[in-house]
């Protein structure tokens, strides 16, 4: 098991987002997270990268613990896990070659010219080359996101974990972010986690999918299990039916 | 009845509850920010970056609040010492509330609005659009990326810019002194040499690196906490300068009482 979340309650103020989640992710494979809109989907890649901390619940990455790792230890497993930003949170103030090098100058016996070749080799992957001196405002949004995934793969990390990958791009550039993450998985062995609302783009690049709700994850399987699974709340967000929903609950 | 009997026992429960919050929060951003020292590695590249604004950037609305502000001195001076009170007096009054007053507070209060502003502004915009969460991903501690040079900074260049424009201030009195008062350099100097003492100077520097403490350490703390987006930025920047001014003045107050 390569991440695992036992357990996991977290709130903010009196509103408690996870209610005792249990999740796997296997080592190797894609799993995607879906569910209703606030139902703490980011939470949980949040809490897999340590930006969180469940209120109970253990969080265990590469067998790691997460809470008993002091600051150190858990920016040492940082190196291994590259967070894809939903709105790829690149630095403003820098130029796209210095964003995506900032995770490997925190790599220890990294020269300068192997972290420009290393640059040029991620941005390359993402189909992005020719664009290391400008600067995020100047890319549009689909290559905002090639950008973002370019930063977090240039550590090569065992992991990927993606916060609405293809949200707000138009059909061409989300089956190239679509693409770039089974290569991901494929080219470099990746493990991902992806959060996602797009039903199509989960069939796409998935082993399995996750549904997560009420705190906790309802169901999960194969992408063959989740076409054929009759789950009422299931059925209800896959096919955009709000009055099935309504019903189930 | 009870309602508006408990409102604002209620009101005055938040406050407190808020406030106590607020300086939990503080003390953690202070114990992590200390702690962050040790990563050299990680402020040490960007510390000139923020020398460079904090201080140099800021020279020149500093010099001008105080050409004018020494200016104005000399001349309100005369304006009070008339009859039997010696002119020389002038250079005495303006040296003496500019290195003791006037120029480390007014200079500090423009520092806290742009400094202190543009901390939080920038500290802010980076929280809300994940930039602070993306650093953490990517293995570095943003109090040593974002505070660290900030604070140090702030504790350099405050003082450094504050001695200067005391001296432009003190210069600019005496220019007034000559031109618009019938003085001369020699009755200023003789004023401004009469009071002095070489302990105002260390008076004028501890201040001021407090002042460089509280508005850049102010600015982090709001700029980390933003919440939201444009408008929580707003607010931080905001709460930023007004806290930043209000410390300056209370420290203003507290250094004259411990050091005077």
């Amino acid at each position: 098991m390569s991440i695992e979340l036992r357990g996991v309650r977290r709130a903010f103020g009196q509103h408690e987002v996870l209610k005792g989640l249990d999740l796997e992710v296997l080592d190797g494979e894609t799993l995607s997270i879906i569910g209703f809109s606030g139902a703490g989907k980011s939470v949980i890649l949040k809490h897999i990268v340590g930006l969180l901390q469940p209120d109970t619940g253990e969080v265990i990455v590469d067998g790691q613990d997460l809470s008993e790792l002091d600051l150190e230890s858990l920016n040492e497993l940082r190196r291994d896990i590259g967070y894809v930003f939903q709105f790829a949170a690149m630095f403003d103030s820098m130029s796209i070659a210095d964003n995506v090098a900032m995770g490997l100058r925190r790599v220890p016996g990294l020269y300068d010219e192997e972290i420009a070749s290393r640059v040029r080799e991620c941005l390359a992957l993402v189909d992005l080359e020719g664009v290391e001196d400008q600067y995020p405002s100047e890319l549009s949004g689909g290559m905002l996101k090639r950008a973002g995934l370019a930063r977090a793969i240039a550590t090569r990390p065992k992991y990927l974990l993606y916060d609405e990958p293809t949200t707000g791009l138009d059909p061409v550039t989300l089956t190239v972010i679509d693409r770039l993450i089974v290569r991901m998985k494929e080219e470099l062995g990746v493990t991902g986690v992806v959060i996602t609302h797009d039903m199509d783009s989960a069939y796409r690049i998935s082993d399995r999918i996750a549904m997560l709700h009420d705190g906790r994850v309802l169901i999960s399987g194969t992408v063959e299990e989740i076409k054929a699974s009759d789950d009422v709340l299931l059925r209800s967000f896959i096919d955009g039916r709000p009055e099935l929903a309504e019903k189930a609950s | 009845m009870i309602g508006s009997v408990l409102t604002p026992v209620e009101y005055l429960g938040h406050w407190s509850i808020n406030a106590v919050r607020s300086l939990g929060r503080a003390g953690y951003l202070t114990a992590g920010a200390l702690r962050a020292l040790r990563n050299v590695e990680i402020w040490g590249p960007r510390i000139a970056t923020q020398l460079y604004a904090v201080g140099v950037a800021s020279v020149p609305i500093a010099l001008f609040i105080a050409t004018f502000t020494g200016m104005v001195l000399a001349i309100q001076a005369s304006y009070t010492l008339t009859g039997a009170v010696p002119i020389y007096l002038v250079g005495a009054l303006v040296g003496k509330s500019m290195i003791l007053e006037l120029g480390p507070v007014l200079t500090g209060l423009s520092l806290a609005g742009r400094v202190g502003a543009s901390t939080a502004a920038e500290i802010g915009t980076m929280r809300v659009t994940e930039q602070i969460d993306a650093l953490e991903t990517l293995a570095y501690d943003p109090l040593a990326y974002l505070v660290v040079p900030r604070v140090l900074a702030g504790l350099v260049m405050f003082p450094a810019v504050i001695v200067l424009a005391t001296a432009v201030g003190i210069l600019a009195g005496w220019s007034a002194s000559l031109a618009l008062l019938d003085m001369s350099s020699t009755e200023f100097v003789r004023g401004l040499r009469l009071f002095f003492e070489p302990g105002d100077i260390r008076f004028a520097a501890i201040k001021s690196m407090s002042f460089g403490l509280i508005v850049t350490g102010a600015g982090s703390f709001y700029g980390f906490h933003a919440k939201g987006g444009a408008g929580g930025v707003g607010v931080a920047t905001t709460r930023a300068v007004v806290a930043s001014s209000l410390l300056i003045l209370v420290l203003d107050a507290f250094w004259a009482v411990v050091l005077l």
